[in-house]
């Protein structure tokens, strides 16, 4: 009889663990890769020095004119003097403080939903999208003994945050609706949904825009004004909820046919299996593509500076024509390029975040 | 609407699903022909023919996962038609077991047991949860209920969709090819917890190759080639003695 002795699991070899490991497998594998990483290593020496000088170690960061910039580097002055007109445009300064507190509310809010596991989610999910938005808008704008201030005032960060906001919190469940109208076999909203959806994808934003402010307003009686914004908003809303269907029907596309018969099966209605079963798998699966479509269009907004709305990057670049300021646009695009990537990144890990926490194990 | 509600008065509540001169096309294809089959309660019935003879195809007729387009079917009594209310309540008393278990794999086991019984029976969560660990239990796996399907083995899957079925109270019980997707390790502990099932008196139709459970539990044995029933026998009499030259055909190349 052959007795059978099971060979004890022994450690790896040192070369493929640690830092020498690491080292072996990702930046040494072979002769070509360690030639790239010394020719990066190269770039990075060559490059990183003088960014960082220019940056920080030699840039002007106290005074509060154009002379102030005596050293080589950045000239942050310019951002500094101009700071308030970037974050609210020609927001009057003494009602700051309601578009402030508006942020820190719409701030704490989306902090309590993204948090894992706060109490009354739900609850307090329902008074952001129904009573926030009212509450918002009296800030903004005023009213109740608020002073108002009209649209056109509003700019910089706060315009292209509301812009975003407001676009993408449109976008996903219209984008949602298309797509479920898209795929399904009732022939009128099907044919509804692709004639939306082709028509809106098939012109440019900048189009859309351009038509919302000048061509508009020409069809339309005299009586019957929409504000500026509030045209652009519904522009961009309607526009980003086309891409956002197909993003959407992607995923509904993914689904195996069984998740569907399955719920079938088992006596679900239409609606339930739809909440409960389809679209927390498909939009689970898209997430990477929703995040995209909201970034692009958190950067589409840069587009209604041509129908003379001043978002962040319209107003910073309106700053360095300042005659006093001339000569500083290198930190003006510097200074937005930040901001707006300190946005998507945020959206971008939030998004890997949630991939990670629904990842349930299952690659159907 | 006036005829919408189901009239159990006239119906013989000895039988379970009667289909009657049944035809169904894939586009210009006829997959099934004049099908006629009367199921009583509690009878288990064993459906197998070659691939693509339309054997799943008629069990998925049974709750409208395919729609006929000619003939009668009739569960509990109800007529199967475009009415969605004879619709919904056809499904909840038929329940169904997949090839490849469709499990929710966004829901934990136990949430994937709770889920009809909470949204079509609307029993309460406390309820339903408990009748759940129950039947996990009846299927030897009530220790798995807070992991996710991913995280099971086929088997295990496997006898998870079957619980999941139970948790509805279905009268009949569909099984298409239940074992089919299975490694041969898994293929028994599922075949066992079936077994249990037609022990405790389960109506079931069981579209399947293993013979030996056909042997055991069933008490017909229909056999489908082409779109229609070719014979149909007691499971002693089908195996010793095949009537027609496909049946021996088929058998021959099986056992």
């Amino acid at each position: 009889m052959i007795v059978h002795i099971p060979h004890p699991d022994l450690p790896p070899p040192s070369t493929s663990t640690g830092i020498i490991g690491w080292l072996r497998s990702n930046l040494f594998s072979s002769p070509a890769n360690s030639l790239l990483t010394l020719f990066a290593l190269y770039l990075l020496y060559h490059f990183i020095p003088p960014i960082l000088n220019w940056t920080l170690l030699d840039a002007n960061w106290v005074g509060s004119t154009k002379d102030a910039c005596t050293n080589d580097g950045a000239c942050w002055v310019f951002i500094k003097v101009r700071f308030h007109q970037f974050m609210f445009g020609f927001y009057p300064s003494s009602e700051y403080w309601r578009a402030i507190l508006a942020f820190i509310l719409i701030g704490l809010l989306i902090l309590y939903l993204l948090i894992d596991r706060t109490p009354k989610k739900s609850w307090v999910a329902a008074f952001t999208v129904l009573i926030f938005p009212i509450i918002a808008f009296f800030l903004f704008y005023g009213g109740f003994g608020l002073p108002v201030v009209e649209t056109y005032k509003w700019g910089g960060l706060m315009l292209t945050l509301i812009l975003s906001t407001i676009g993408m919190f449109f976008a996903l469940p219209f984008g949602i609706i298309l797509a479920l109208a898209r795929r399904s076999s009732m022939p009128i909203p099907r044919a509804l949904s692709i004639l939306f959806i082709e028509l809106w994808r098939g012109v440019p934003l900048i189009t859309v825009l351009f038509m919302s402010s000048v061509m508009l307003p020409l069809f339309m009686p005299e009586e019957l004004r929409i504000d500026k914004l509030l045209r652009a908003l519904i522009g961009i809303s309607l526009f980003q909820s086309a891409y956002m269907a197909e993003v959407v029907r992607s995923g509904l596309q993914a689904l195996p046919k069984g998740q569907s018969e399955a719920a079938d099966a088992l006596g679900l209605g239409y609606w339930q299996a739809i909440f409960l079963i389809i679209l927390p798998q498909a939009l689970k699966t898209v997430i990477p593509g929703i995040v995209n479509t909201f970034i692009e269009l958190f950067k589409d907004t840069t587009l209604v500076l041509i129908i003379g709305l001043f978002d962040l990057l319209a107003i910073i670049q309106a700053a360095f024509t300042d005659p006093k300021w001339l000569g500083f646009s290198v930190e003006g695009y510097v200074f937005a390029g930040l901001l707006y990537w300190i946005f998507c990144f945020s959206m971008s890990q939030y998004s890997q975040h949630l991939e990670r926490k629904l990842h349930t194990g299952h690659t159907n | 609407m006036t005829e919408s509600t189901p009239q159990h008065s006239q119906v013989n509540e000895d039988i379970a699903i009667e289909v009657k001169g049944m035809h169904k096309w894939y586009g210009d294809f006829h997959v099934l022909k004049d099908i006629n089959l009367t199921i009583k309660r509690g009878e288990r019935i064993i459906i197998c023919g070659p691939s693509g003879c339309g054997k799943s195809t008629l069990i998925r007729c049974l709750n409208r996962l395919e729609v006929h387009q000619q003939g009668d079917i009739r569960v509990d009594g109800i007529e199967l038609n475009d009415d969605l209310k004879h619709i919904e309540k056809i499904r909840r008393d038929i329940g169904m077991v997949f090839q490849q278990f469709n499990l929710f794999p966004h829901l934990t086991v136990l949430e994937n047991c709770c889920l009809a019984p909470i949204w079509v029976l609307k029993q309460p969560r406390k309820d339903a949860e408990a009748a759940a660990m129950r039947y996990l239990e009846r299927v030897k796996i009530p220790d798995q209920a807070e992991k996710y399907p991913g995280q099971l083995s086929g088997g295990q899957q496997q006898r998870v969709a079957i619980a999941r079925s139970l948790c509805m109270n279905p009268n009949i019980m569909l099984f298409d090819e239940p074992t089919s997707a299975l490694d041969p390790e898994m293929i028994k502990e599922v075949l066992d917890v079936m077994v249990d099932l037609a022990n405790e008196g389960m109506t079931m139709l069981c579209v399947t190759h293993e013979m030996g459970f056909a042997k055991t539990v069933a008490d017909r044995v229909i056999f489908m080639d082409s779109g229609e029933i070719i014979e149909e026998n007691d499971p002693e009499s089908f195996f010793s003695n095949p009537q027609s030259d496909r049946t021996k055909l088929f058998l021959s190349q099986i056992l």
